[in-house]
């Protein structure tokens, strides 16, 4: 093994780490599984699916109602979760904390909430041709509604936005921005605290979508200064179906509720009900508790371990597959940004990426095929999608290995 | 020969094959060399979309059989549509209509037709169906 090589040089524990992922030791296909899809989702350590259990087991009691003691038991445990988001992505105060289903409802919250309120016809939204879906049907769904209109800010060949456009775009017409921080399939990292500084200054508020960020390195809402920022428990690994949506105090006041319901009023009466304070005004009816607890051990296993390690081991990690992967005749890399998260999406030669991914599974190898929900994206390089291995802490060089060998096999019997 | 009778065959060409590899070099022959369609129908109405791969899909009927052409943008995809027409071309639409589809199952490809694997292979079954629903009448 080569001196540069992730493992000598990481100060991660990797076979400690690998230990608390159970799912890292089952096989598929008859092989030990490589599993390289946690941009699609991460796996869980044990102290998360611990924690949901123990929650289920000894905790249970609906939160923020009852007198008695679990049920004031369980509003702690949920109430510090809420605590521990907020230190995990520095935000200023636990009311701007709104748990939501993932970014996916993240980001429906803001373009409702948001678009009701404050865009009329005319008016424009400004995203980045690099969205998710996610982060372009929302838009699209109030736009309609609003008779306002969706712009897309361009990129360059590398799968970078062009910064120069972003900004030129910023019309006194648009009324927010959305875009990602990392992008989903490029693995693009977006100079948000400029775009942030160019959309403020021309009074424009910014929605971040940290799905892909999150995992990979350290968020402070507040250096980045943005108007929202949402990401997913399961990127991140926690549970599924539980996600944050932060938004500073004065959005958030700003913006009618979105779900009608228990927990978010203050008084109800027939004729008019006023809304609850921040953050319950936008989290209506039982909330997914044992998810924002699971939620909370993912983010201590995070911090526990240390953004700062985990993105350096990652970027090294990253730079060897890169390496390795140009070994293959005829490889072409989608994305070659020079600010790059965990993420490596590639085709070989005209192999399609479905057939590229069907061979690598059955070696027991698990990757991303296809257009990854950012057909946009796709039309834009003219390709009908990629097959994208992406990395978290708990992969190894190993791991980069048996994919190089994998795609070489599956090359030669395609090819 | 019948649906059934072909599907059997197959079945029995497939248990000759060792391991998964020389399975899939087999599909991947078949899908390499077979022109299964005319370009005029690799068209948006030919077209049965999958978010992993695309097939498309003509029928016609020809001495009172159904005929189906097909194609995919994936090898893999093609090989499989290169053993659904074997199994299914050139029957009657009665036939194709009531059709049992179980070799796939018995030759270890059935992950290909699941329809959480969006590859179009599913939708295409359904619709060869329907032509031979449609195509009894006339």
């Amino acid at each position: 093994m080569e001196a540069t090589t992730p493992t000598t040089v990481s100060k991660l524990n990797i076979e400690q780490i690998r230990r608390d992922f159970p799912l890292l030791s089952r096989d598929m296909n008859g092989k030990p599984i490589v599993f390289l899809d946690s941009a699609a989702s991460s796996q869980k350590p044990n102290s998360v699916i611990e924690a949901i259990s123990h929650y289920y087991r000894f905790q249970h009691a609906n939160v923020h109602r009852g007198v008695y003691q679990l049920s004031q038991e369980a509003t702690t445990a949920f109430e510090v979760a809420r605590d521990k988001v907020r230190d995990f992505i520095h935000a200023p105060s636990s009311p701007e904390i709104i748990f939501v289903r993932g970014v996916t409802e993240g980001i429906n919250l803001v373009a409702s909430c948001f678009g009701r309120k404050f865009l009329k016809e005319g008016d424009e939204v400004l995203i980045t041709a690099m969205e998710h879906h996610s982060n372009i049907v929302p838009w699209q769904l109030i736009c309609e509604e609003k008779g306002a209109h969706l712009r897309v800010a361009p990129i360059n060949e590398a799968g970078e936005l062009i910064l120069e456009e972003f900004e030129k775009m910023l019309s006194d017409k648009v009324r927010i921005v959305a875009t990602t921080h990392v992008s989903n399939t490029l693995g693009t990292i977006n100079p948000i605290r400029e775009m942030v500084a160019m959309a403020h200054a021309k009074g424009i508020p910014v929605l971040v979508d940290g799905a892909q960020a999150t995992p990979h390195m350290a968020i402070d809402v507040q250096a980045l200064d943005v108007d929202f920022y949402t990401f997913s428990g399961h990127k991140v690994f926690g549970p599924t179906g539980i996600g944050v949506l932060f938004g500073k105090e004065k959005w958030l006041n700003a913006m009618p509720p979105y779900h009608g319901g228990g927990e978010m009023i203050k008084t109800v009466t027939f004729e008019k009900t006023t809304y609850a304070e921040l953050p319950h005004k936008f989290e209506a009816g039982t909330p997914d508790i044992a998810g924002v607890i699971g939620l909370g051990a993912a983010l201590d296993y995070i911090q526990e371990i240390g953004l700062d390690a985990i993105t350096q081991y990652e970027n090294t990690l990253l730079a060897y597959a890169i390496k390795r992967l140009k070994e293959v005749p005829g490889i072409r890399f989608i994305g070659a940004a020079k600010n790059k998260a965990s993420v490596v999406s590639f085709l070989v030669d005209n192999i399609h990426p479905y057939d590229l991914g069907t061979i690598l599974d059955k070696l027991g190898i698990a990757v991303r095929t296809g257009h990854h929900c950012t057909q946009p994206l796709m039309d834009h390089f003219c390709i009908p999608g990629t097959v994208r291995a992406s990395f978290a802490f708990y992969n190894t060089v190993e791991d980069i290995d048996r994919l190089v060998d994998g795609v070489k096999k599956a090359v030669a019997m395609l090819g | 020969m019948s649906i059934n009778e072909i599907q059997d065959e197959i079945i029995e060409e497939f248990a000759l094959f060792g391991d998964w590899m020389e399975r899939y070099e087999y599909i991947i022959d078949l899908g390499k060399s077979l022109p299964l369609i005319g370009e005029q129908y690799k068209d948006e109405e030919h077209l049965i979309k999958g978010c992993q791969s695309q097939v498309w899909l003509h029928a016609e009927k020809d001495n009172g059989r159904v005929k189906f052409t097909a194609d995919s943008d994936a090898i893999i995809t093609k090989g499989i549509i290169a053993l659904l027409i074997r199994v299914l071309s050139n029957q009657s639409p009665d036939d194709v209509a009531k059709a049992e589809l179980y070799f796939i199952d018995r030759i270890g490809l059935k992950e290909h037709l699941s329809p959480t694997r969006s590859n179009g292979l599913v939708s295409m079954v359904k619709q060869m169906k329907l032509y031979g629903l449609a195509l009894q009448a006339n």
